[in-house]
C-alpha cells in the first residue's frame, strides 16, 4: 500500500455529512504525505488512509489512472543531482499500486531542455511501467527553441494546435490543454484563442452529467501570479465547464501538491519526480529547493486518480516516492 | 519596530541607494568593459539600464532554471541560456527596449540606448 499512516491525522472517518473547514484543510495538509479526498455528488470528502473502506473504495473506482508530473530529464543541480533515479521510483510506485492504473497522464516538464536524449530517457523509463499508455501535454521546458515542433513530432499525433486534444475513457471526458505557448510579456501561462474556441466545440455535444477531467501543464487556477502561477485566460476555459456536475483540473508546474475545490470543479497539482520548488512566497523566487538529502523523496510524488461512477465520485491520492 | 532596528533599517536601504545610483553611473557610462545584468532568482539585476550606442551589454544566468532574454518587439532574442550560460549583444541603435524571459514571462526588464 502507497499510503503510510500518518500520527496527525484526526480524519480517521468520513464524515457523512460532507466536510467543514477544518476538515477540508486537513485534507490539504495531507495531500503531501498519503490523503485520501473523495469527491462525492460535488462534495468533498476526507478519508484517512487507516480507513479501509475508504481505500476500498477507491480501488473499486471504474476509471483508475495514475497522473505524474515534472520529470525534467537533464536536471542535474543540487536540488537533486539523479533525475533518472526518482522518475524510476515514480514508476515503481505506479507499478506498485493495489490496481493497475489504466493510463498514465504526463503532465509536461518531461524533458529539462527540450533535448532528443531527455525525451529518449523519459520514454525508455515509462517503458518499464505495468500501465503502457502514456498522455502528455507539454510543459515550457518541452518547447524551448523550436516552438514545440520536436514536441509534437514526438507526441502530437492526433492532437490539435500545438498538441491540444480529447478522449474518452469509461464515461469520462479528459481533455488536454496546452498553456506554455506564446507566453506574453508580464503574463502567465495562456492557452490562446484558437484553443479556446476548439475547448467550446469539444464539450458542446457532452451532456452535462458527463464526468470531465481537464490536465495541463500550469496551473489553470490563480495560484501565485506573482510567480506566474496561474494561466491568463484560464477563466474563459472555465466558463466553458460551468454546467458540468464534474470537473476535476490536474496540473504540475508548481512541483509541490495543492487542491482547492470551487463549486464543481476540484483543482489539484500533482508533485515533480524530479526536485520540489517553495510554497507560494515562502523564497525569493520559485527556483529549484534544495532539501537534505534524507527528505528529497518526501516531497516528490505520483497522484492516483480514481472515478467510480456510482455517486460520481473521484478520489485523488498523492503518494510520495519515499 | 523598536527604535534601533529602525535606525538600521534607514541606514541599509541609504546604502542600497548608494549602491544603486553607483551602478547606474557605470552603465551610462559604458565603456570597453560593457555592461552586465545578472539573471539570478527569477529576475533580471539591473532590472533597467541605460547605455550609449556600441556598449557590449552581457546577461549571466545564475539560476539553476534556463532562461530566456527576448525583446517585446523581438528585436533581439537569446537561445536559451542554461545555468552560467552568456548572452551578449552590442547596444547599436538608440531606442528603449523592453525584454521578458519567454519562458517566465514575469521576468521583465529595460534597455535604454541613448
Amino acid at each position: 500500500m502507497p499510503l503510510q499512516k500518518n500520527d496527525d491525522a484526526v480524519l480517521s472517518s468520513h464524515n457523512p455529512d460532507g466536510i467543514d473547514r477544518r476538515g477540508f484543510l486537513k485534507c490539504m495538509a495531507w495531500a503531501g504525505t498519503g490523503a485520501l479526498c473523495v469527491l462525492e455528488g460535488g462534495v468533498l470528502k476526507s478519508y484517512g488512509i487507516d480507513n479501509a473502506s475508504g481505500i476500498q473504495k477507491a480501488a473499486k473506482g471504474e476509471l483508475s489512472f495514475v497522473q505524474i508530473s515534472d520529470s525534467h530529464m537533464g536536471f542535474n543541480k543540487p536540488a537533486n543531482s539523479d533525475v533518472i533515479a526518482t522518475l524510476k521510483a515514480a514508476v515503481q510506485k505506479i507499478n506498485a499500486l493495489p490496481v493497475a492504473p489504466e493510463f498514465i497522464l504526463h503532465t509536461g516538464d518531461i524533458s529539462h531542455l527540450s533535448k532528443p536524449e531527455e525525451f529518449d530517457t523519459v520514454d525508455q523509463l515509462l517503458k518499464s511501467a505495468s500501465t503502457k499508455d502514456v498522455f502528455f501535454v507539454p510543459g515550457e521546458h518541452d518547447v524551448l527553441e523550436d516552438d514545440g515542433k520536436q514536441y509534437l513530432e514526438r507526441y502530437g499525433k492526433n492532437t490539435k494546435g500545438a498538441g491540444w486534444y480529447s478522449f474518452d475513457q469509461k464515461g469520462v471526458h479528459l481533455i488536454g490543454l496546452v498553456n506554455v505557448m506564446n507566453l506574453k510579456t508580464g503574463g502567465m501561462g495562456s492557452l490562446g484563442a484558437a484553443q479556446l474556441e476548439w475547448l467550446e466545440d469539444d464539450v458542446r455535444h457532452l451532456s452535462k452529467s458527463t464526468p470531465v477531467i481537464v490536465f495541463a501543464h500550469m496551473p489553470l487556477w490563480n495560484i501565485y501570479p506573482e510567480w506566474g502561477w496561474g494561466t491568463d485566460d484560464s477563466a474563459q476555459a472555465l466558463s466553458y465547464l460551468k454546467r458540468f456536475g464534474s470537473v476535476t483540473v490536474l496540473n504540475g508546474h508548481i512541483h509541490q501538491t495543492m487542491q482547492k475545490v470551487e463549486g464543481n470543479v476540484t483543482f489539484h497539482t500533482a508533485a515533480s519526480t524530479a526536485f520540489p520548488q517553495p510554497h507560494p512566497g515562502a523564497a525569493a523566487s520559485p527556483g529549484p529547493m534544495k532539501v537534505p538529502a534524507e527528505q528529497l523523496r518526501g516531497l516528490l510524488g505520483i497522484t492516483d486518480v480514481t472515478y467510480t461512477r456510482k455517486g460520481h465520485a473521484l478520489a485523488l491520492i498523492d503518494s510520495t516516492l519515499e | 519596530m523598536k527604535r534601533n532596528e529602525w535606525i538600521l533599517c534607514v541606514t541599509a536601504s541609504t546604502l542600497l541607494a548608494a549602491i544603486t545610483l553607483s551602478a547606474a553611473e557605470r552603465t551610462v557610462a559604458g565603456g570597453p568593459a560593457g555592461v552586465d545584468v545578472k539573471i539570478d532568482n527569477f529576475s533580471f539585476a539591473p532590472a533597467a539600464i541605460t547605455v550609449k550606442a556600441g556598449t557590449q551589454i552581457t546577461w549571466t544566468n545564475a539560476d539553476d532554471i534556463p532562461h530566456t532574454v527576448v525583446s517585446d518587439d523581438r528585436s533581439f532574442k537569446s537561445k536559451v541560456l542554461d545555468t552560467d550560460e552568456k548572452f551578449t549583444l552590442t547596444a547599436s541603435q538608440p531606442g528603449t527596449y523592453s525584454y521578458f524571459c519567454s519562458i517566465h514571462p514575469k521576468m521583465t526588464g529595460k534597455v535604454v540606448v541613448e
